[in-house]
């Protein structure tokens, strides 16, 4: 039976919908990978499996229990870490392990924070600010603030894309790593085909919005471990990512048009905590892409 | 423009060195009741020379007169303050305590303290021989409570949603998401109120003592106008200045600290 389950889910803004039809099921202690284009509704499908937004029709089931809201037993690691500023790495922790685990005693809560400081290997920068630390950094406190609420699914959503390729690929490794350690059932999100097909079990590819679906999903038979240089020959990945990138470019061929308008992504870019705030409450300068007035996109078959 | 050595001291001297020419030339030409400024200095040096000396109610050290002042001003502003931030948080959070407020809120804004210290003083009249002084407090705590209820409600609205998404996930009850989420995001906005309430306290405390004539710097100032003794006038003048000037940078100070957090 099905761990997660979504039913013809829809949702929209208003407008046209972003997301329509969905149909995902995802098994305990699976890997799925969502792979999907800038834009496409893939931040919005995880805030509906989070419970963070409400689908327009269709339904989402946990457990076969409706979601209806966000809970510990989801563990989400958002696109643009949404650490709190002005918490240290440790204190981010706590926050969530205080909140899940209310009856501990402080010992076991601190024991139990710094084991996932550890198991990201952030022991040093403990009692940092997120401002001090790196963008990979940054994510590894996300990974680790999920994974301490000891959540049944973990929901990751393209947590290593605004990383360079080298802190990637470590990261990459580290979530393998810790999946093989704790064995949760992960759905990640990415824009990566690659990256999906070397982490997970299973790849299902967004089509290109509006109005997104899931696509048929292909399943990856590449024993664990896996290596990342050796994949790279191996005929099984080839094939896998040639009939995944296909799938999705055919998908947009569908759509040709070229668009000028405000394209809303609100968790494109993590928030730049480096700069000021001003004080009058208007930013002279915008701090995530998602603040630009406009932007122009060509779609191209 | 080009910068020179020093010129963060002789640029500011410099204008100073020309509005001291203007009051020279302006106190022998058309304003002959304004004492020159060589006068002023002469007649408010036993002022500023012995800050601390008190040789009647009404004829202290400068220091003393605007230690009073401070005393007052601590208390109203710590009431606007007490007062103003939960009702800046409720103007934030809730969209339907806005509409019921807002509109009050704006008509009131705007009156002067002048309008507001009859009032109190009515308010508080049986209070007997403390009036004066509980209606200076409530005249100076209704005034500049107002930037700490607008910034603080700005603040509030501003926060990201990401730092709200956090705090559903996580599950924080009230009480966290308020402490660690509400307001450690709204900190600087409600500095910034601070700061601007705390210009506004030390504006009403003036225009206040002179209502009430108390020993402060504000009712020195009225004291002296009765008494023609104008030069005391222009010391006052440029002491509420200068004091301003102080507070208004320890509190930028203060607000800074938080500009990053
Ligand atoms: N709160 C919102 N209000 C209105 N429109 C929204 C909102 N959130 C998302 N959208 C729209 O939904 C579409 C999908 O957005 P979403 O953030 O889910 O994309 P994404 O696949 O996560 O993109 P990316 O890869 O850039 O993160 C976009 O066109 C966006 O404009
Ligand atoms: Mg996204």
């Amino acid at each position: 039976m099905a761990f997660l389950e979504l039913n013809n889910v829809s949702k929209h803004f208003g407008g046209a919908p972003v997301l329509k039809d969905i149909n995902l099921s995802v098994a305990r202690g699976e890997f799925v990978a969502i792979v999907g284009f800038s834009g496409a509704g893939k931040t919005t499908l995880i805030s509906l499996i989070a419970g963070l937004l409400k689908p327009a029709a269709g339904t989402l089931k946990l457990n076969d229990l409706e979601i209806t809201g966000p809970g510990p037993d989801r563990g989400i690691v958002f696109q643009n870490y949404s650490l709190l500023p002005w918490l240290s790495v440790f204190e981010n922790i706590l926050l969530a392990v205080e909140s899940v685990n209310p009856n501990w005693s402080a010992e076991k809560r601190k024991d139990h924070v710094e084991k996932h400081i550890a198991m990201v290997n952030l022991t040093p920068a403990r009692d940092k600010k997120p401002g001090e630390l790196s963008g990979g950094m940054r994510q590894r406190v996300s990974v680790a603030r999920a994974l301490a609420m000891d959540p049944q699914i973990l929901l990751l959503d393209e947590p290593l894309s605004a990383l360079d390729a080298l802190t990637r690929a470590t990261l990459q490794d580290e979530i393998s790593r810790i999946r093989a350690e704790t064995n949760k059932t992960v759905v990640l999100i990415t824009n990566d085909p690659d990256e999906g097909i070397y982490l997970a079990d299973r790849i299902i590819p967004l089509t290109a919005g509006p109005g997104a679906t899931l696509g048929p999903s292909f399943t990856v038979e590449i024993p664990r471990p896996r290596d990342r240089k050796s994949i790279n020959h191996d005929p099984h990945f080839k094939q896998l990512r040639r009939e995944i990138v296909e799938f999705m470019l055919n998908s947009k061929t569908e759509r040709h048009t070229a668009i000028t308008k405000k394209l809303v992504l609100p968790d494109i870019e993590p928030e730049d905590l480096n700069l000021p705030r001003t004080m009058t409450g208007w930013r002279k300068t915008p701090i995530r892409k998602g603040e630009l007035k406009e932007e122009a996109v060509e779609v191209k078959p | 423009m080009k910068t020179f050595k020093l010129d963060w001291i002789i640029l500011p001297l410099l204008g100073m060195l020309a509005v001291l020419g203007l009051w020279e030339i302006s106190s022998l030409t058309w304003a002959k009741d304004l004492p020159t400024p060589a006068k002023t200095w002469e007649v408010s040096r036993p002022y500023l020379a012995e800050p601390f000396a008190k040789r009647g109610e009404m004829d202290q050290g400068i220091l003393r007169f605007i230690w009073y002042s401070l005393i007052l001003v601590a208390k109203g502003y710590t009431l606007a303050l007490i007062i103003g931030t939960p009702i800046g948080f409720m103007l934030g959070l809730s969209p339907t305590f806005t509409k019921i407020f807002d509109p009050i809120i704006q008509v009131l804004r705007p009156v002067s303290p002048l309008a507001w210290f009859p009032l109190g003083l009515m308010l508080f009249l049986s209070a007997g021989r403390n009036a004066s002084e509980l209606g200076a407090l409530f005249t100076i705590a209704v005034c500049s409570m107002w930037p700490t209820v607008l910034n603080t409600a700005v603040g509030v609205r501003a926060i990201p949603q990401d730092y709200l998404n956090v705090a559903k996930v996580l599950k924080l009850s009230r009480t966290k998401t308020l402490f660690k989420v509400l307001i450690p995001a709204t900190l600087p906005y409600m500095f910034t109120g601070f700061r601007l309430s705390l210009g506004i306290a030390w504006l009403v405390i003036v225009a206040v003592e002179m209502l009430i004539g108390r020993p402060g710097i504000g009712g020195f100032l009225w004291q002296e106008y009765n008494s023609a003794i104008y030069e005391h006038i222009i010391l006052c003048i440029i002491t509420i200045g200068v004091v301003g000037f102080i507070l208004d940078r320890l509190m930028s100070l203060v607000e800074k600290r938080f500009k990053t957090a």
